[in-house]
């Protein structure tokens, strides 16, 4: 493992298997009465969200604490230039106060990559989203997910997603949920296929590793798992679609739509949902639809992200910053 | 520096332009012998054998920042900036704090260049008032006034009325003038991060598309045909423009256009780093841009080179790439960019260079007394340079005010060793004077 995580593109297979089967350790703790992991006592990591997010930040929280890590709540809201203070000044005033681990979310794509790359911070860098580029936490909850429904619990151990069809379907274009899906998934070997009205697919997406349909009903039959993305009500107004109602029928996700789907096949949603929009309650309440299930797999993966970029099984090094002043 | 006696400076043994070996004896202010085995007499000797000496360059695309932002550069700073390019007149682009729309702005400027003696200033124009885009600022008498311009822009902001650009087109026949259009749609371009492509895609940055450049492009030619005035294009940056603008020099319409320095080198790939360094508009495009450009300027279809010299304090590229300020330094490198890209390509030659930089940027802008010919009678405006010279670019060397640039740290040819600004050097040795 390398020592951040900013996109799903920098993971392996391995490197994603490892994380799936870590995950699975941490589900198991999960079922104990007492759910804390004595890993990552006395370390300090600190959720960094420029952007307001709770389910995320709740979910990194619940996870730092399960693994015992101290964890600060850091919301700066607005950007680092409306709030008056740089990026760059905000990590390094948290790394004084002795940080190890830093998971960021920011609206600006690449803030994580330039914390970890530029030299500002020593700390561990974890990327919690970034503007429309990488969610990689959430893609593993994800593969956490399908891995468990179609491969299997245990079945699925030391094992990829070889050959299952994945359809994703909604604003591919300010997704960050979707870029780093294709990337995992398709390091993981599963078959991708992006559903979206054109102008909801980035210029350029030719070039991504998987398929590209204006045509849902044709790609339902062909997926193992749907996977509903967020459509913002806001982006009719700049002409990505004429209103919601078209978008619902056209792109949205109803129980007939769902009769098409073979029937081992899954619903998955990262959430927030729109009901009614991308996807109906009929849908969304059903027992094919793995929302919830996502949620909690969120806390496994995250826990397993942060024990193994943090070397959860070692002793706690000391911080770079005091090894340079001995 | 040292002067001698006489007042004279013998240049012994330069190729003029990249050919003949020349000896070249200034007197005053101007070249008043070229030839072989001039005698030095009392004049200052400048060993130049294996060096090239070409026209004073002339950059019709700076921003010198001053008034408004002294913080990034100054008149005294940029101007030493460019005479350590080789440079000897650079235009100064409006979008400064007030903005150059009225005579009062542009004369300030003009009159610090004169009083710094590093490099000619001319100031730029705006074309409409405050770069608003809605009214036509008084560009008569801006033109009337000492500093005498002939050049308006809006540089940063695109003139998009069609209405408004197609009368300011019109207005400056009167005297001469110019319109140097910034082309850029503004609709399509609103939250542009960079190139929109295969990299905006993958990096889920905001798309600059190619098409909200030739788009306006392409109706500014035609305006122009229609009301048979002149128009500049500014820092064209895709394949598509180089297409448009080919096509309409071909039906004889009066375009021109400049290519960037760093448009003729770099690509949207180095945005991957996310470091705001790269971050520039119009932003870096593809490699097969890249090569139209380096084709187009080497045919003519591209008049110029012109930097979009764009300084920057640091702390307005060393945060997150949204957050960051567009543009690059590029006076300092320019003339090796050129050499890396056109020359040691083959693209060029030395004369090439002259007429790209020096010759055609100064008849652009009606620059008098620059762009003139290595010769007899000329005034001594003149750069010299040592094609040999390999070194690192090292930012903290800069004269610039502004460490802004993206070549730091990177390998390029060439070295400007002596720049004079009518028969005085203000760069000598590497040093400037």
């Amino acid at each position: 493992m390398k020592r951040h995580l900013i996109s799903a593109a920098d993971l392996t297979r391995d490197d994603a298997v490892l994380i799936l089967d870590t995950a699975e350790e941490m589900a198991r703790v999960a079922d104990r009465p007492i759910k804390k992991l004595p890993a990552l006592r006395g370390r300090t990591v600190v959720n960094l969200f420029f952007e307001d997010s709770t389910r995320t930040r709740i979910s990194f929280e619940a996870a730092e604490k399960r693994l015992s890590a101290d964890v600060i709540n850091f919301a700066a809201k607005g950007s680092s230039v409306s709030k008056g203070e740089s990026l760059k000044d905000t990590a390094q005033t948290l790394e004084a106060m002795g940080v190890d681990a830093v998971v960021i979310r920011h609206g600006a794509s690449g803030a994580p990559y330039r914390l970890a790359t530029s030299g500002w911070i020593d700390a561990a860098v974890v990327n919690a989203g970034d503007g429309t580029h990488q969610h990689p936490t959430q893609s593993l909850l994800d593969a956490f997910t399908l891995r468990r429904r179609l491969v299997g619990r245990d079945a699925g151990l030391g094992r990829d997603l070889a050959g299952r069809r994945v359809t994703i379907v909604g604003d591919i274009l300010h997704s960050r949920v979707a870029r780093s899906n294709v990337d995992l998934l398709h390091t993981l070997g599963a078959e991708v296929t992006l559903v979206a009205p054109p102008t909801l697919l980035p210029v350029g997406v030719g070039n991504w590793p998987c398929e590209v349909s204006y045509d849902l009903d044709a790609a339902l039959p062909k997926s193992d798992a749907v996977m509903m993305l967020r459509v913002q009500r806001e982006r009719m107004n700049a002409a990505f679609f004429p209103t919601e109602r078209e978008y619902a029928r056209r792109y949205g996700l109803d129980g007939d739509r769902m009769a098409k789907m073979p029937e081992h096949a899954i619903v998955m949603h990262p959430g927030p949902m729109v009901r009614g929009m991308e996807i109906t309650a009929e849908v969304a309440d059903s027992a094919r639809c793995t929302a919830v299930e996502q949620v909690a797999g969120g806390v496994h993966t995250r826990m397993a992200v942060l024990y193994l970029l943090l070397g959860g099984n070692e002793p706690a090094v000391s911080h770079a910053r005091t090894e340079e002043t001995k | 520096m040292t002067m001698s006696e006489t007042g004279k400076t013998l240049i012994r043994g330069a190729k003029v332009l990249g050919g003949e070996v020349r000896d070249v004896l200034i007197d005053g202010e101007t070249v008043v012998e070229v030839g072989t085995g001039i005698e030095a007499g009392g004049a200052t000797v400048v060993e130049a054998a294996g060096r090239i000496l070409l026209p004073g360059l002339v950059d019709l695309h700076t921003h010198l920042r001053e008034p408004g932002r002294e913080d990034s550069e100054t008149v005294l700073t940029g101007t030493r900036a460019a005479a350590s390019g080789g440079y000897t007149a650079v235009f100064a682009m409006a979008n400064t704090f007030p903005v150059a729309d009225t005579a009062g702005v542009v004369e300030q400027v003009w009159r610090l260049g004169r009083e710094h003696g590093y490099c000619d200033v001319r100031p730029i124009g705006a074309v409409t008032v405050g770069l608003e885009g809605r009214k036509l600022a008084e560009l008569g008498a801006m033109h009337d006034s000492a500093a005498a311009v002939t050049v308006f822009s809006d540089d940063g902001k695109c003139v998009d009325d069609a209405v408004i650009m197609r009368r300011a087109l019109e207005y400056v026949k009167a005297f001469g003038g110019v319109v140097a259009q910034h082309a850029q749609e503004p609709r399509l371009t609103e939250g542009a991060q960079m190139n929109e492509g295969v990299v905006s895609a993958e990096l889920g940055l905001g798309g600059w598309p190619a098409v909200a450049e030739e788009s306006i492009i392409a109706r500014d030619v035609l305006l122009a045909e229609h009301v048979g005035s002149r128009v500049h294009i500014c820092h064209l940056s895709t394949a598509g423009s180089v297409e448009i603008v080919r096509w309409a020099k071909s039906r004889g319409i009066d375009v021109t256009a400049e290519v960037t320095p760093h448009h003729l080198l770099l690509t949207d790939e180095l945005v991957r780093t996310y470091d705001p360094v790269y971050k520039v508009n119009p932003p870096l495009r593809t490699e097969r841009d890249v090569t139209a450009l380096r084709e187009a300027l080497a045919d003519g279809t591209i008049d110029i080179v012109a930097t979009d010299h764009a300084p920057h304090p640091h702390e307005d590229k060393d945060c997150e790439w949204a957050a960051a300020a567009m543009g690059m330094v590029g006076l300092e490198t320019a003339l090796s960019v050129v050499q890396h890209t056109m020359v040691d390509t083959g693209l060029l030659t030395w004369e090439g260079v002259a007429d790209r930089m020096s010759f055609a940027p100064a008849r652009i802008g009606r620059a008098e007394g620059h762009g003139r010919p290595v010769s007899s009678g000329e005034p001594a405006n003149l750069t010299l340079l040592d094609p040999a010279y390999r070194g690192t670019v090292d930012p903290a060397g800069f004269a610039s005010r502004s460490r802004n640039t993206p070549y730091g740290g990177r390998e390029l040819p060439g070295r400007v060793t002596h720049t004079f600004l009518r028969g005085r050097a203000t760069l000598m040795d590497g040093k400037l004077a």
